[in-house]
């Protein structure tokens, strides 16, 4: 398992890469990867930036729960999660999820499994500016969107 | 001893303050308790965690706990 919090851009292809050097890859037949990027609009207004608070300590352990939970369901399971902290442009990456498992359906499954945990349980909240230079919370993710 | 009480993102905002201090008493049982024994009736979809871990307002509270209040999670 491996659960990282960055407060900088990353790149969620060469977290992705780097990982798979690492793995067993000959046994894995399948990877599924989400990766979240920040848009700069949300509900009809356009967003200038954002910044995303967290619960130090608590935070990485609900990453590692939800984790640690998946690879108790689909027991074949590798997992790579990366999360932002902190202020953040349009266009940077927010979240990856990457899955590897031998076949298809327990990595697709558990990737976005993980995903809807993680936007429900992790303790992170949003805080846009928009272009006026106001700024407001967001506040609840849209459940399936 | 206390139960260090920790407010996040606009609960924080709204409250003007980071954190409160609170004696544990035979009083405070749950988080409930805690919030009300603070602030009052709590707010529709408040979120909040015992020594880190997701709660609920019926959730035991105790000595040297740390209890965190929060609005729903936007992460991802």
């Amino acid at each position: 398992m491996a659960v990282r919090l960055f407060d900088h851009p990353f790149d969620p292809w060469a977290l992705v890469r780097e990982r798979e050097r690492q793995l067993p890859l000959e046994r894995l037949g399948a990877c599924s990867v989400f990766a979240g990027r920040m848009r700069d609009f949300n509900e009809a207004e356009d967003i200038r930036a954002m910044f995303l608070e967290h619960y130090p300590g608590m935070t990485e352990r609900e990453l590692e729960r939800i984790v640690a939970e998946a690879e108790a369901r689909w027991p074949s399971i590798t997992c790579e999660v990366a999360h932002r902290v902190g202020a953040v442009d349009p266009s940077e990456t927010l979240v990856l999820v990457a899955v590897w498992s031998a076949h298809r359906v327990a990595a697709r499954d558990a990737c976005a499994e993980i995903l809807e945990r993680l936007k429900h349980e992790a303790p992170f909240w949003k805080r846009e500016r928009l272009t006026d230079g106001t700024e407001r919370w967001v506040e609840q993710n849209t459940p399936g969107h | 001893m206390t139960i260090t009480v920790q407010y996040f993102a606009r609960l924080r905002e709204d409250l003007g303050r980071e954190r409160d201090e609170v004696a544990a008493t035979g009083e405070l049982q749950t988080v409930g308790d805690l919030w009300r024994h603070l602030h009052g009736d709590p707010p529709a979809r408040l979120m909040a965690a015992v020594n880190q871990a997701h709660a609920r307002l019926d959730t035991p509270v105790a000595d040297g706990d740390e209890v965190a209040f929060f609005p729903p999670v936007t992460g991802g």
